[in-house]
């Protein structure tokens, strides 16, 4: 897949002769290339079909900018030697900067990718249900990808802050999207949560960090090392310093400060599709991994952990939240929210991965960031399809649902398997890494709790595919008072949204725009599989000390 | 000629030009005159922070009339009023630009040459104090200005009248500030013997070395009627009663220049007072706690009732007293951190209020009102007037990349090295206070549908260009300084030098 990937670069890459050196600019392009397409489609608002190509196209320019990164990440930044390029000094010694560096670019191609599909997605999800403010959406999106790549590239704790609130801004039009009472509500929640963790939390931490070492480069090895060696900065401080960059980073959903995921499912679709399964919650937990090599250190937190009782507390908050949340999914029958808690377990299985505090179990979780991104979407996407072909949210009603989608629910059962992480779905891979890990770090607990997960993961997701193929469909009266009761605003524009492409065959599938881009993802669960380079190389090349 | 004589030129050419404003006919002339005017003393400003750049120690000094300084009236320019200065004659220019509309809209056609001679005599009032050496001179040109705006304030009454208790009770509140002010200077005066600052710092000085200032009363009652009178001028909480009322009902770009200048303005006689006067001659440090704990209840109380009222501009000036908490926080630690974040803010909150006061006035100029219903869906009728609305929403929150970040980061750093955790708590919690009073607004702006029974939302536009570009200037302010914090981190560690360094 990288050669191919790198192929396709060499093939469009004009871009390096127009930006000269390409990875002393690298980052500053990705970043730049969805906030000029986000001015571009504003401006192109009145004409929905050459909006959405625009949409298409940025997101084309994002890819290739990132895949034609690849090289630089597995050398460590720039041909120079891992060079960070300074924007901006914002105040003095506090530069917003970027580097290349693997972790980032994991997250990085994952954002960049999977936007190529949702934004197909959209198209067919946002036509058919006629939603209002499309511009507004796309636009929105366009700009929560420019903060996506910012945090993907940033190269100090400073610049990482400043783009996590732009995403947590930039999404937020998203989340409140449909206008109701209940989505400003939803909404709400999702920015009280998010901006109070972070600017009480994770501000502070990072101010702390600041003051004490005067140093927020993420660094090899982190800033800490000396002053834990000279007994200058106390194992306690650090300890302290890392909580509040744990629980400061809310995107990364660890329990109590989860409750912002399921109230942003009120969004469309598209937008918990790929922002609230990949490009936001992955910047929370890309954070906490980022955080975790680069600024601290995993040997720093080691010495951390051993010195203070208690030390590895991470570990079993991350436990508790995996095994919470799934036993939450276990009593949603709304099938977005089911989801939501099903993220909020799989990030854990992330922070887990950060907290094990081994290569293994870093290298496992960043692994887990790319693999359930794939996963997660893929379910999303199926979610949506199930809304606008069926107008169904609740998992009760998709008895038989299988007959009339056999492609959808197909595509659902593989992501469930890669969620659960049975081969031969990319989702196996992550967690082997993650078990590995766990046994590295001599954990067994660890490694009970991620096999109970594996298999409440089964009692929560399998049965819904199970059922969509092998049980009686409901009578059909029933699904006429659902609808009325569940979706309003679609009552009058009635009946059937899909397209009648496959209705030859006795099908009621969704249009072709939003079932082709959830094929591609599941069948990329089965690619990442048999092949999961680049993301592998990548999670192999970061370097911890 | 004009460069040598800068510093009273920046005060006596608004001072004339006034008078001759109130004698210009009709609607745009006296309009066009004050443009030209204030033009002039920005311009004039901008030399001046030149001239402070390129003086050897920082300092010019200007003896009015060529009288020492000891018996006549002194002028001292430095790096901390050259940029005070720079702010109002900034904010005085674009809202006077801004202001044409507005006062067509707001005032009755036979006051325009009195509202623009009251409103450039206000100008020299601010600036005179910001400028002068001298403390007596001070107390002159803080009537000069508080009678000016309590004016300008009442000039609000044909759109409600309300204006008019408002101003009377500014006048009342701010008449007791200023006689305190005043009874500090006269046992100052007891005391040393001389009104200009700098030589009453040295008498000080001079007294507490010879061991005369132990337990000096005289000392501890012109400190302690300073300090209560200053809070009177600058809406301290709980001394702000006044200014609630006065934003809210004044015509809208008195409040945009009132609420970017004049509280400021009171915050750079508590630096001259307390540090520059007072500095290392008296132990201020229990007094400074005391004034830090009533800003930090104001932050927090103060927000809280921004978050209750409906009147947008009412809830900005509610904010305006928790924003001019955390000014007040971050001097009344006393160090030199503190006192940087405060200057910073000064600026910042300058900028960011006076856009945001500017913008409402747009909103007024258009729907006739601006409560919370007003703003209902207006996103997508006035996008540039909400959108520069929101940019200075976002500075007033503090979120990164505006210039309300940098002096919040500031400000915590200062907190935290003096291990104040009950301000670090405080400044965190106005932030996210700040979010929910701005983001309702925000929330009904843009994700909201118009009120059905509001008329004249339909028919509303867009502001005209002459007071949406001086807003924009002012949002574009908010983007530039918080991206760039250069400028601001630089002088305000300058300023904060010159103040705590006790030379005068």
């Amino acid at each position: 897949m990288l050669e191919l990937l790198l192929a396709s670069a060499e093939l469009v890459g004009p871009l390096e002769s127009i930006f000269g050196d390409f990875a002393e600019v690298g980052p500053m392009v990705a970043i730049g290339i969805p906030l000029v397409g986000a001015f571009v489609i504003g401006l192109l608002g009145r004409w929905p079909n050459i909006r959405e190509a625009a949409t298409v196209v940025t997101a084309l320019l994002l890819l290739h900018t990132v895949v034609a990164m690849i090289p630089d990440a597995l050398l460590y930044g720039t041909p120079s030697g891992g060079d960070t390029i300074i924007f901006k000094e914002v105040v003095p010694g506090l530069p917003l900067a970027f580097h290349i560096e693997p972790l980032g670019l994991i997250y990085a191609l994952i954002a960049a990718s999977l936007w190529i599909l949702n934004s197909f997605y959209s198209m067919g999800y946002m036509r058919a249900h006629h939603e209002r403010n499309q511009t507004r959406f796309y636009v929105c999106f366009a700009l929560a990808l420019s903060s996506v790549m910012g945090i993907a590239f940033s190269a100090n704790a400073f610049t990482l802050f400043i783009f996590y609130e732009a995403l947590t801004l930039s999404t937020f039009p998203l989340v409140s999207h449909a206008g109701t009472a209940h989505a400003r509500r939803s909404a709400r929640t999702y920015l009280g949560v998010l901006v109070s963790t972070s600017v009480g939390f994770l501000m502070v931490g990072i101010i702390s960090t600041w003051l004490l070492t005067g140093n927020l480069d993420f660094t090899q090895g982190g800033v800490f090392r000396e002053f834990l060696a000279s007994e200058e900065i106390s194992p306690a401080v650090v300890g302290t310093l890392f909580a509040l960059y744990i629980y400061g980073i809310g995107k990364a959903a660890l329990m109590p400060m989860h409750r912002w995921l399921p109230a942003a499912m009120v969004a469309p679709t598209p937008v918990s599709a790929l922002l609230h399964a990949v490009a936001v919650v992955k910047a929370g937990v890309f954070s906490v991994l980022k955080v975790t090599v680069y600024l601290f250190g995993i040997d720093s937190l080691r010495e951390v952990a051993a010195a203070i009782i208690g030390g590895d507390w991470v570990v079993y908050m991350a436990c508790f939240t995996i095994l919470a949340a799934s036993g939450i999914a276990m009593y949603q029958d709304n099938l977005k929210r089911r989801l939501a808690y099903s993220t909020v377990s799989q990030l854990s299985y992330i922070i887990l991965g950060a907290a094990l505090l081994t290569p293994m179990g870093i290298q496992g979780g960043a692994l887990h960031m790319a693999m359930h991104a794939f996963g997660k979407i893929t379910l999303f996407f199926c979610a949506g399809a199930i809304y606008v072909a069926h107008h169904k949210t609740e998992i009760s009603d998709m008895r038989g649902l299988g007959r009339k989608m056999p492609l959808t629910m197909l595509a659902f059962l593989l992501g469930t398997l890669s969620i659960i992480g049975l081969p031969p779905m990319g989702g196996a891979w992550s967690k082997w890494y993650l078990l590995l890990g766990s046994l590295d770090a001599q954990h067994k607990f660890v490694f009970a709790v991620l096999i109970i997960s594996s298999l409440m993961n089964i009692a929560y997701l399998l049965p819904i595919s199970i059922r969509a193929f092998f049980s009686e469909p409901p009578p059909a009266h029933d699904e006429h008072d659902e609808h009325d009761e569940h979706d309003e605003h679609d009552a009058h524009h009635d009946d059937h949204h899909g397209s009648f492409w496959l209705e030859r065959f006795g099908l009621q599938e969704a249009p072709a725009l939003c079932v082709v881009p959830l094929c591609l993802t599941a069948l990329a669960c089965i690619y990442l599989f048999v092949n999961p380079d680049p993301f592998l190389e990548l999670a192999q090349a970061i370097r911890f000390n | 000629m004009i460069a040598e004589n800068l510093p009273v030129l920046v005060v006596i050419l608004p001072l004339f030009g006034g008078l001759i404003a109130s004698m210009l006919p009709g609607r745009d002339a006296p309009w066009v005159w004050a443009s030209v005017i204030t033009a002039a003393v920005f311009g004039m400003a901008l030399q001046l922070v030149a001239a402070v750049h390129a003086a050897p120690n920082g300092i010019i000094d200007y003896n009015l009339g060529a009288w020492p300084a000891e018996y006549g009236i002194g002028y001292r320019v430095d790096h901390l009023n050259s940029y005070v200065i720079l702010i109002v004659a900034l904010v005085a220019f674009l809202t006077t630009i801004y202001a044409r509309h507005s006062v067509a809209d707001e005032i009755p056609d036979d006051r325009h040459r009195f509202f623009w001679a009251v409103w450039l005599l206000a100008l020299v009032g601010l600036l005179g104090i910001t400028i002068t050496g001298d403390t007596f001179n001070i107390y002159v040109l803080l009537e000069i200005s508080s009678l000016t705006v309590y004016t300008l304030i009442a000039m609000g009454k044909s759109r409600d009248r309300r204006a008019l208790t408002a101003s009377l009770k500014y006048l009342i509140l701010g008449s007791i500030g200023a006689t305190f002010i005043l009874l500090g200077i006269g046992y100052l005066l007891m005391l040393t013997g001389t009104l200009n600052m700098a030589d009453m710092h040295d008498q000080l000085v001079r007294m507490a070395e010879a061991g005369e200032l132990a337990d000096n009363r005289t000392l501890f009652v012109a400190f302690a009627f300073l300090v209560v009178g200053l809070s009177m001028k600058m809406a301290l909480f709980p001394l702000h009663m006044w200014l609630p009322d006065a934003y809210t009902y004044a015509p809208s770009p008195v409040s945009a220049f009132v609420a970017a200048t004049a509280t400021k303005v009171g915050v750079y006689m508590a630096f001259r007072f307390i540090f520059t006067i007072f500095g290392g001659v008296y132990a201020s440090e229990a007094s400074l706690m005391l004034i830090g704990l009533c800003a930090g209840a104001g932050i927090i109380i103060s927000s809280l009732r921004a978050i209750t009222v409906v009147n947008v501009k009412r809830v900005l000036a509610y904010s305006s007293v928790g924003q001019l908490g955390y000014i007040v926080l971050g001097f009344s630690l006393g160090t030199r951190e503190g006192v940087t974040a405060s200057v910073i803010h000064v600026f910042n909150h300058a900028i960011i209020k006076g856009g945001m006061f500017m913008a409402l006035g747009c909103v007024a100029l258009r729907l006739g009102g601006t409560n919370l219903r007003h703003m209902r869906g207006l996103g997508k009728r006035m996008p540039w007037t909400m959108g520069a609305f929101t940019v200075g929403g976002m500075g007033l929150i503090g979120f990164p990349l505006t210039s309300g970040f940098i002096s919040k980061w500031y400000l915590l750093q200062a907190a935290w090295q003096e291990g104040m955790w009950w301000a670090v708590i405080v400044v965190v919690l106005g932030g996210l206070l700040a979010l929910i009073y701005i983001w309702r607004v925000i929330e009904a702006a843009w994700f909201t549908d118009p009120d059905p029974e509001l008329q004249s939302l339909s028919v509303a536009r867009e502001a005209p260009l002459s007071m949406l570009i001086p807003t924009w200037i002012m949002a574009a302010a908010v983007i530039w300084f918080g991206l760039d914090g250069e400028f601001t981190v630089s002088t305000a560690e300058k300023a904060a030098a010159i103040l705590l360094g006790g030379a005068g």
